[in-house]
């Protein structure tokens, strides 16, 4: 049995009958071919997957399509071209925030999220925020390298930092 | 892993939800933090699912004068933020920000984690300390639960077939009271190995301390906390407190016993002092 969902995805309004139990990464890769969702525990652990749902970071693989109806999604595809992530893409570059790339768009998106919603940042407060994201190649020094420079260019870091 | 395929529906309204969760078979969904994982892993068999997400009568949060109504759907994000009004004395924001991880506590909701009853869930300890109750609906009605009768064992509650949690009420707590919360986990995020949650009110000499993540019901110790109010010394409250860990029978290991005692302390400590 298929439901009806109505989404917008980037911008664009998708309607589509899909399967209750598909979760929103695979409607995001499946069906609209959206790949920078990465899936890595599907469980709910790893943060591969994060993307935005109504401006705020959401885990896609423990939340069904259905569920999301009305929302709209921002995935890393519809975050290009932003001035934030642009910065953070920056840091990720120069800081070496990635070895192998599979934890990035996750890393990226919470880390969009984090330079936000925070005025306050210094390492400490960065690592515990982004403890939701598993990275298996770097030990994560480039990537809270990487967030912290981001946040500093941002105006998100504290003045000490 | 994907999920089995199961029926799904989204009511918009209370009373629509009540009647589909009457169904057999039928299980609610809040914010699917843990039960979709479950899903996903095949753990937890559901052939119909209600999502409640579309139910704006619990997102509702109202004023009721001595208490307020938490609507059960409230994101943990939404205390967090202080997006809702706290009764608390800060209480539950900070509890709110202490587990899980954002985007994790932006769709998880205070109904769902209570009606899950993971006995490590921060919102059972947080409930219980902060003499919540708990507003049911189902097809035979309303009734309220106290948070502290609530759970009556690891993921086992007073919610009775097809019942839900429509909101939890907690009473505005004393500006004069002050309260501690100490927790023990593997990781940040992790779901807590012990933690406790101590109030202390001086000026009306009410004290109370609530031990979670106590392989069970959170358990009140309500004679620690006397006893700290009347100034007993770490040490007293400590052998205090370890024998009636003991004396709570849940058989905990010597390291959790260790762990819960030095937390209680550290909790009732902290109100003390605060």
């Amino acid at each position: 049995m298929k439901n009806h969902v109505s989404l917008i995805v980037n911008g664009r309004r998708v309607e589509m009958e899909v399967e209750p139990r598909l979760h929103l990464a695979d409607f995001l890769r499946e069906h609209l071919h959206l790949t920078a969702t990465h899936l890595g525990c599907e469980h709910g652990v790893c943060g591969a997957c994060t993307v935005l749902a109504d401006g705020k970071p959401i885990r896609a693989c423990i939340a069904l399509a259905v569920s999301l109806d009305g929302a709209e999604i921002r995935t890393l595809e519809g975050l290009q071209g932003d001035p934030l992530m642009e910065t953070l893409k920056d840091a990720f570059h120069e800081k070496h925030g990635l070895q192998c790339g599979f934890c990035t768009p996750g890393m990226l998106v919470s880390a969009w999220d984090l330079l936000r919603r925070r005025r306050d940042l210094d390492e400490r407060a960065v690592r515990v925020a982004m403890s939701g994201n598993l990275c298996r190649c770097t030990g994560y020094q480039g990537i809270v390298r990487s967030i912290m420079a981001a946040a500093t260019r941002a105006g998100s870091a504290k003045e000490s930092a | 892993m994907k999920p089995a395929p199961f029926a799904y529906a989204r009511p918009k309204s209370l009373g629509e939800a009540v009647a589909l969760l009457g169904q057999s078979g039928a299980r609610a969904l809040a914010g699917g933090q843990s039960l979709v994982p479950l899903l996903n892993l095949r753990l937890a068999p559901v052939e119909r699912l209600v999502d409640l997400g579309a139910v704006a009568e619990l997102r509702a949060v109202r004023d009721g004068g001595g208490t307020i109504l938490y609507g059960a759907m409230t994101a943990h994000a939404a205390f967090e933020d202080g997006e809702v009004p706290d009764a608390s004395n800060g209480l539950m924001p900070f509890v709110a920000s202490q587990f899980a991880f954002r985007a994790v506590r932006n769709r998880g909701t205070i109904g769902g984690a209570l009606a899950l009853a993971d006995p490590a869930a921060d919102w059972l300890t947080a409930a219980v300390v902060l003499e919540a109750r708990l507003h049911l609906i189902g097809a035979a009605g309303r009734r309220i639960v106290e948070a502290e009768e609530f759970v009556l064992g690891p993921y086992f509650t007073a919610l009775g077939e097809g019942e839900l949690i429509e909101a939890v009420e907690v009473p505005k707590r004393a500006a004069s009271e002050r309260w501690g919360h100490a927790k023990v986990a593997m990781k940040v995020g992790e779901y807590a190995e012990s933690m406790a949650v101590g109030l202390i009110d001086r000026k009306s000499d009410r004290a109370r301390l609530v031990l979670g993540a106590a392989d069970g019901a959170p358990i009140l110790f309500p004679e620690i906390a006397q006893r700290a109010l009347g100034g007993a010394t770490s040490d007293e409250l400590r052998h205090a407190a370890r024998q009636a860990l003991v004396a709570a029978g849940r058989d905990f290991t010597p390291a959790k016993l260790a762990m819960h005692t030095t937390n209680l302390l550290r909790a009732i400590a902290q109100a003390a002092a605060a």
